[in-house]
């Protein structure tokens, strides 16, 4: 069983979590091309190695980044939202 | 069934047949090179030789023949699709099967089961439905069958309405078959061999050299390799290789994971599915019960196996098979498989000229083996994109336009 250290609830089964894609930017949707668009759905950096990720806990449908080694599969760290982008971007932790 | 084996069995002294020759040296050019000597890799360079008298064809791979999801899928032969882009590739890709073992003289030990799509909601009955309609209308043989028929089919079931998901029905392909995977990618390998080309094992590709956006070569631990064509069959590694020569993919890595059960006396003879509980189960020619589930559920470059998985198949495939409760699991594995967003592949053409991609294989790459290898040795040896490969053009997600394959493994998604 693998342990997800969750920021707001502690380690848990990771089967409680969704993963849910790597942190990109996303292109202004007003102003972008349709190609930027696509690669910004579409396009998966995939990498073999650290990667950084949205998660979910979906019991308490909490969204976090964990940061975690692809080819090892250790989590390496999570942050909340706040932590990982910075009191001014992100959502109250 | 291969008529050496006839041959050879009423000898006394069958004469050894060399299957590998030891390669030669690898040279510092071909004509084209192929990077991945699964059955994908290995079936291009076969068609590339038979088909367009292109043999100056190396494959390098940096493991062994076949070593790495040619190897670890379940063996499983359908076409039994939901779109029509699907359906006529995986029928073009059958009715090679059927005939290969002949053509290359080898025993894949092809053997037409019966597959049976189990539906136990609603949902599952109209989309078996739907494909039976869609099957039919493209010259498939698949029908709905309600539980009565599923029975009569699969005595072996469990159809007891009085279980957590009883089975209301069944997507029944008579066609449906399983295969000995090593065999395929063998015998494309051995007969390309005897046709000129070259199998390159243990020979890790390094970087891909791209001049001006053109394809020149590649490096190895070797040194370089200079080719006019490269095209790269690597399942789980795709996005690693395509990385080497700049192309950024929709694909990501994740395991899909199996196992079989000790040998025993043949008792199933279909193929069983359920896209609803993650399952699928054949018997082997050897008697395992060959298991597989989805996809786990995060990206991984790894080939582990977790309990979780075990756990989740098991309950489910006992309810189905009751009398397999004291069954022993024999052996586990994973393979890393390439899932791109519309359950269906990537292939032919890339931004990179005399750059091709065999890619984007997912769960659904082993049954797709002699059609991929034949229409991607086509795309390499004319340069343009195959009219059955067309809804599979990397292009596609640049301008929205997927295939939306649902009926791609039936588990997982």
């Amino acid at each position: 069983m693998k342990i997800m250290p969750c920021p707001l609830n502690g380690p848990r089964n990771i089967s409680e979590f969704v993963c849910g894609g790597d942190v990109k930017e996303m292109p202004n949707p007003e102003s972008c091309s349709d190609l930027e668009w696509a690669n910004y759905v579409f396009i998966h950096k995939n990498p073999a190695g650290v990667v950084d990720e949205w998660w979910c806990h979906t019991p308490t449908a909490y969204w976090f980044v964990a940061r975690r080694n692809t080819v090892t599969e250790e989590i390496l760290e999570t942050f909340t939202a706040q932590q990982y982008f910075g009191a001014s971007q992100g959502e109250p932790a | 069934m291969p008529f050496t084996l006839i041959k050879n069995g009423l000898k006394n002294n069958a004469s050894d047949i060399v299957d590998f020759p030891r390669q030669p040296d690898l040279k510092s050019s071909y004509d084209v090179i192929i990077v991945g000597a699964g059955g994908h890799g290995c079936a291009a360079a076969y068609y590339l030789a038979r088909d367009w008298g292109i043999k100056n064809v190396c494959v390098i791979d940096k493991g062994y023949l076949g070593g790495g999801n040619t190897a670890r899928n379940t063996a499983i032969i359908r076409s039994n699709y939901l779109t029509a882009e699907g359906v006529a590739f995986y029928k073009e890709s059958m009715d090679l099967f059927k005939e290969l073992d002949r053509e290359l003289d080898i025993n894949l030990m092809y053997s037409e089961r019966g597959h049976l799509t189990l539906a136990h909601n609603d949902a599952s009955i109209r989309t078996s439905r739907w494909r039976a309609e869609v099957n039919k209308q493209l010259g498939v043989d698949s029908e709905l069958l309600y539980t009565d028929d599923v029975a009569r089919v699969c005595p072996q079931l469990n159809v007891s309405q009085d279980v957590r998901y009883p089975i209301l029905g069944a997507l029944y392909h008579p066609p449906g078959a399983i295969a000995r995977h090593d065999a395929v990618a063998w015998g494309y390998a051995r007969d390309a061999i005897r046709m000129g080309a070259e199998v390159h094992q243990k020979t890790p590709v390094t970087d891909v050299i791209v001049e001006g956006g053109r394809v020149k070569g590649i490096q190895t631990d070797k040194g370089p390799v200079y080719a006019d064509k490269v095209l790269q069959a690597v399942a789980g590694s795709s996005s690693l290789l395509a990385g080497m020569a700049g192309l950024e993919l929709p694909i990501r890595t994740i395991p899909l994971q199996a196992c079989v059960s000790q040998p025993y006396k043949p008792i199933l003879d279909t193929i069983i599915v359920s896209g609803s509980l993650h399952i699928y189960v054949s018997q082997s020619s050897r008697g395992e019960f060959v298991m597989g589930g989805s996809t786990d559920p995060y990206p991984l470059y790894s080939t582990r196996s977790t309990l979780d998985f075990k756990e989740g198949l098991m309950s489910h495939m006992l309810e189905l098979f009751p009398f397999l409760s004291e069954a022993r699991i024999m052996r586990q594995w994973a393979g890393m498989a390439d899932m791109s967003p519309d359950f269906s592949p990537i292939m032919g053409l890339t931004p990179i000229e005399n750059y091709y991609i065999d890619a984007g294989w997912g769960t659904w790459g082993f049954k797709a083996t002699p059609v991929s290898g034949k229409r991607m040795a086509e795309c390499v040896a004319t340069n343009k994109q195959p009219a059955l490969l067309e809804p599979f053009r990397l292009s596609r997600f640049d301008n929205f336009t997927l295939t939306a394959e649902k009926g791609a493994a039936s588990v997982g998604h």
